[in-house]
């Protein structure tokens, strides 16, 4: 995709949203020409400055905390049959549980502040990036490690030149699918027990203070920081793995 | 002696393969490893290239036993053998780079070696692969493929080139391309080869001896020599076209 036709359709639907707006004419219903201003001011004034810049720490602490905990551990997996003939109806179990249950139980344990929703969005990530890299490291031809240990390659060699950039594609393609739902889940967690995170701001806007603009510039945020962690993903995946690229 | 193997035994899954199998490679010799599938040649190659070990018996290269690859030893496979993720050039540091990413220890890399940036464009350019040097493996041809491995290898100044059946996926012209290449960089280099292959023919072109294998268990090793392997215009002369019968006739009996 081209940078324009992006740019295009961002416009687009701001004039979609502009139109409807006008023709509905509701409070609830504000146009971009008044969320716009709204949300640049609610930024740099500070009061929801906060709020997004706990959210997007959330995000990215849970992110970090996800590779390096699920990267090493699908190596490993990937590397040793024996563990992962064990560990496989484990995983083939708790993968597929919607990570966003179990919000409720992580609030319980860990109670209010930063560290519960780090650690939901480390569970939504962990077994997406768990299971992509252990079937990378599982899918390497045995010839190429072969081969790369008849240049002397031990061990850590094959580490550094193997395993590590074969599991970097894995990595990024599994956090370019899931950081939509990790956002998503992160909303959800901080509509309860926080006072700090854009979920918290959103729905204090809309259902304490009434202010559907601001309401409205918190939800734009919210979005802006999924597609900007996608975006980012993205970028990544064009700079580290451009031989994937290739036809 | 460059390769000393007395009587060894090596099973693969319970069947043996080798039992009491002695056979011994002199320095700068060319070898072809032929035999049907399942004979053993590629568990041969494996051993040789200190990635499988015998249960019993002896095997040392250059007098030394093998307890692990052996970095003066070279081994190109039939495939796979590049990172995907990697340009040409890249692959053919790769070498260079894990040596480097040791030292000369004498395990990973030769305790000799002191050099570690080798002239990789020269090469390159030996193997005709400068104008691909920024492709990835998977924009290359096949023939261009075995080029940059076979690069890879010779960059590191093996004395013992092992190769897996490296040409069998080519197309015939390409195939004897390669063959001849690699007969060039075999004087070129003074190296000892070892090429394992299923195909009569290419064992008659490449190795100025013959070591046939036959169903497991191998025990008595069959040679054959082939003193005129790698003369020019060996490959239309009676003289292969009679050993190519000869040993396709050996292959039915065994």
């Amino acid at each position: 995709m081209k940078k324009r036709e992006v740019a295009l359709a961002a416009l687009g639907i701001f004039v979609f949203w502009q139109i409807s707006a006008t023709i509905i004419d509701k409070s609830i219903l504000p146009t971009p020409m008044v969320v716009v201003p709204v949300f640049f001011e609610e930024l740099f004034s500070g009061k929801m400055l906060g709020h997004a810049l706990s959210s997007l720490w959330r995000a990215l602490a849970g992110m970090l905390l996800a590779i390096l905990l699920a990267a090493p551990a699908g190596l490993v997996l990937g590397q040793s049959k024996s563990l992962n003939r064990f560990f496989s109806p484990v995983i083939y179990l708790l993968y597929p549980i919607p990570k966003v249950v179990l919000v409720p139980i992580v609030l319980l344990f860990f109670g209010v502040g930063d560290f519960p929703k780090i650690v939901i969005i480390f569970m939504i990530l962990f077994f997406q990036i768990l299971v992509l890299v252990r079937d990378q490291a599982v899918a390497l031809p045995t010839e190429l490690i072969e081969s790369v240990r008849s240049l002397g390659a031990g061990r850590r060699a094959l580490f550094r030149f193997v395993y590590l950039p074969a599991s970097l594609p894995a990595i990024l393609t599994a956090l370019r699918q899931s950081v939509g739902t990790a956002v998503a889940v992160l909303y959800i967690t901080e509509t309860f027990a926080t006072r700090q995170g854009l979920g918290y701001y959103i729905f204090l806007n809309a259902s304490t203070l009434l202010n559907y603009p601001a309401m409205y510039a918190g939800v734009l945020a919210m979005s802006l920081l999924g597609l900007g962690l996608y975006f980012s993903v993205d970028w990544l995946e064009r700079r580290l793995c451009k031989w994937q690229l290739i036809d | 002696m460059m390769i000393t193997l007395k009587n060894t035994n090596f099973s693969y899954k319970n069947t043996p393969v080798f039992t009491d199998f002695t056979w011994q490679v002199q320095r700068g010799e060319r070898w072809a490893l032929l035999g049907p599938s399942g004979c053993g040649k590629t568990t041969l190659l494996y051993l040789l290239a200190g990635l499988r070990f015998p249960e019993e018996g002896e095997l040392a290269i250059d007098g030394d036993m093998i307890t692990r690859p052996r970095p003066e030893t070279g081994l190109i496979l039939q495939e796979y053998g590049l990172l995907p993720w990697a340009t040409v050039e890249e692959n053919v540091g790769l070498g260079a780079r894990i040596h480097s990413f040791y030292g000369a220890d004498g395990v990973h890399a030769p305790s000799h070696e002191t050099h570690v940036t080798r002239n990789l464009s020269a090469w390159l350019e030996r193997l005709g692969l400068e104008n691909l040097s920024s492709k990835y493996p998977s924009q290359l041809s096949g023939g261009q493929r075995q080029r940059t491995a076979i690069a890879r290898t010779l960059s590191l100044n093996p004395d013992l080139l092992l190769m897996d059946e490296p040409f069998s996926s080519l197309d015939a012209l390409t195939r004897a391309d390669l063959q001849n290449l690699t007969l060039e960089l075999c004087s070129e280099e003074n190296l000892t080869l070892i090429m394992v292959t299923h195909s009569i023919e290419e064992a008659v072109i490449m190795g100025r001896k013959i070591l046939l294998l036959g169903n497991p268990p191998n025990k008595k090793p069959m040679i054959i020599d082939n003193p005129f392997a790698g003369k020019e215009g060996y490959r239309n002369s009676r003289d292969y076209t009679e050993l190519c019968q000869n040993l396709r006739r050996q292959m039915e009996h065994a």
